[in-house]
């Protein structure tokens, strides 16, 4: 069945994700990703580390450890502001995990769009967002402008590389190989607007359930005009490693203000100059020839 | 105010990044105190506007190397300004990397312009055309235009990484162009008077020069004070301090130079390029702590 060329996206509903890792395992498989050499991380059940050129899918495990009073705080994986703890709700006693399936968000206001200066980022007819091989060079751009260090550079190719949304799938009329592969439904893959709709149903049923602080990551325009790869969290979106609203910028923001100031000084560096040459010229001294 | 989060992974700009801005620096700022001495110095000077314009193109010819170097793949460097994939110029006024790609083809013509201009003035009788070209009413407009370029060369950089999510970089955003620059004007008259203790010139003239190269030196520290102030602000001072205090010294060692040979007996005994030469590793010693200091 086809595809239609309108908007698509994934909903990843992190209250159910049970840490398999099978959309780390599809998504390789399927796009031919050599992956990283294993390392220990000292990071819960964690070898995959982050998102790069090879991880295009990764499960974080932010593991919650009992505390002595009965509530748990994070192993470290989700840092919070200035290195402090976060203390998320205890779950299953105390001991628990919150996973999540991260991936590139495919923003609507994509950061690593906005400066690519080879227009090797595209937008595609899924309105998913796409680093052209063919045309990246490498200049690793992207990646400083990435608000969630999806992108990674790969040494082998020399050119930066993330989730493609499995754009050779949509275009044959299947399903994004980590959402066909998850046992759980937890990676949702289907248009937008009907991936929305069937957030809105799932928060509400959690929240009538007493996860109060169950919240919906990127389904409004709140985070960079809106994610087209969008979560269900259990916790507030620092504890996943995500930037909250308040801290979603893009990089532009900095063009104006940083050119001004660059002009500014530009000035100031003339006027400095010229005070110390102009006198000497003023007074006509040194009169020798040019 | 809470401290901003940052989640961005570094892009591993390292050594050829480093000597880029550099030399960028150094090429902005050379170029721009010789227009600033062709059109404002008096005619003792001059000699210092030759050589700055000699400077500028030959710290600018590495740049386009090192950038080349840098990327993934370095075949593809001219996809900076030509988009493959539509068949059009690639030129995108709101990225910096973009803009910056256009303005140093720019800049490079007129630095190879005015570095013959410089030769030809010199004595180099091939290029005698040149000599009338850059000392008429021409010659300094052409000059100015340069000096816009050149500036823009030497404060790019900062804004290239302040238009990012990186820690520091786009904390201090409106403050790291200015500073690269002023740090360039600094670096870049610290350079000439080291090369000026080789060549025969009126003691006035490196007096003058000095002088210059202790308003450039206030400038660069008023906007190292407030890229302080600005991480500090944000929280995300400690991305720059630890093990970078080290390059710190240098960047404050490098400000108080120009100030120590005129005020300090015990700093007039140092070897003439001893000044200098602080100022240039001052010049380094901050990019190299901006650059690396965020991204390890």
């Amino acid at each position: 069945m086809a595809i239609e060329a309108r908007p698509v996206g994934f909903f990843t509903d992190t209250s159910i994700c049970i840490g398999c890792k099978a959309c780390e395992v599809a998504c390789k498989e399927w796009n031919q990703l050599e992956g990283n050499p294993p390392s220990f991380t000292a990071d819960s059940y964690d070898n995959t580390g982050q998102l790069d050129a090879q991880n295009w899918r990764h499960v974080q495990f932010v593991e919650m450890l009992p505390n002595a009073d009965g509530t748990a705080s994070t192993n470290g994986n989700g840092k919070g502001a200035g290195g402090a703890a976060v203390i998320p709700t205890p779950i299953a006693g105390g001991q628990a995990w919150l996973m999540m399936s991260d991936v590139c968000k495919h923003c609507q206001q994509a950061s690593c769009l906005e400066v690519c200066p080879t227009n090797a980022i595209v937008r595609t007819e899924f309105d998913t967002v796409l680093i052209q091989q063919s045309v990246c060079n490498g200049c690793r751009d992207c990646i400083s402008a990435c608000p969630y260090g999806v992108i990674g550079f790969n040494e082998k190719t020399g050119t930066a590389q993330k989730c493609t949304l499995c754009y050779d799938r949509l275009q044959n009329g299947m399903q994004p190989a980590c959402a066909k592969a998850c046992p759980t439904e937890s990676i949702k893959f289907g248009y937008l607007d009907d991936l929305q709709k069937g957030a809105d149903q799932r928060l509400a049923a959690l929240q009538k359930g007493g996860y109060t602080k169950a919240n919906l990551y990127g389904r409004d325009t709140s985070v960079y005009g809106g994610l087209n790869a969008f979560f269900l969290l259990m916790d507030k979106p620092e504890v996943y490693n995500l930037p909250n609203a308040e801290n979603a910028k893009l990089p532009s923001r900095n063009n104006l203000p940083g050119y001004l100031g660059g002009a500014v000084t530009a000035v100031a560096g003339l006027v400095g100059g010229i005070l110390a040459f102009r006198s000497a010229r003023m007074s006509g001294a040194d009169r020798t020839p040019r | 105010m809470p401290p901003s989060e940052h989640f961005a992974a570094p892009p591993n700009w390292e050594w050829w990044i480093l000597g880029y801005f550099v030399l960028g620096g150094i090429s902005g700022g050379s170029y721009a105190i010789a227009t600033i001495i062709r059109i404002f110095g008096a005619p003792a000077d001059q000699r210092i506007s030759r050589l700055g314009y000699i400077v500028s193109f030959i710290a600018l010819i590495p740049c386009p190397i090192f950038l080349t170097l840098d990327l993934g793949q370095p075949l593809r460097f001219w996809h900076m300004l030509v988009d493959t994939s539509e068949g059009a110029l690639a030129f995108k006024y709101w990225s910096p990397m973009s803009l910056g790609a256009w303005a140093l083809v720019i800049y490079g013509l007129f630095s190879f312009v005015s570095f013959l201009g410089a030769l030809a003035e010199g004595g180099t009788r091939a290029l005698s055309p040149f000599a009338g070209f850059v000392r008429g009413t021409l010659g300094s407009i052409w000059g100015a235009i340069g000096t816009f370029f050149g500036l823009f060369i030497a404060s790019y950089t900062g804004v290239l990484l302040a238009v990012s999510n990186q820690a520091v970089w786009s904390d201090a955003g409106w403050v790291l162009g200015g500073l690269f620059l002023a740090s360039g004007l600094t670096g870049s008259a610290a350079l000439l008077l080291a090369l000026l203790r080789w060549r025969e010139v009126e003691a006035g003239t490196a007096v003058r020069l000095e002088m210059a190269d202790r308003n450039f030196a206030i400038l660069e520290a008023i906007l190292v004070v407030l890229f302080v102030v600005s991480v500090g602000i944000a929280g995300t001072i400690g991305k720059v301090l630890g093990i970078w205090i080290v390059l710190w010294i240098l960047v404050i060692l490098g400000l108080l130079a120009p100030f120590a040979v005129s005020r300090s007996d015990a700093a007039r005994r140092w070897p003439p390029v001893a000044a200098p030469v602080l100022s240039l590793l001052g010049l380094l010693a901050l990019r190299a702590l901006i650059i690396f200091g965020p991204q390890s």
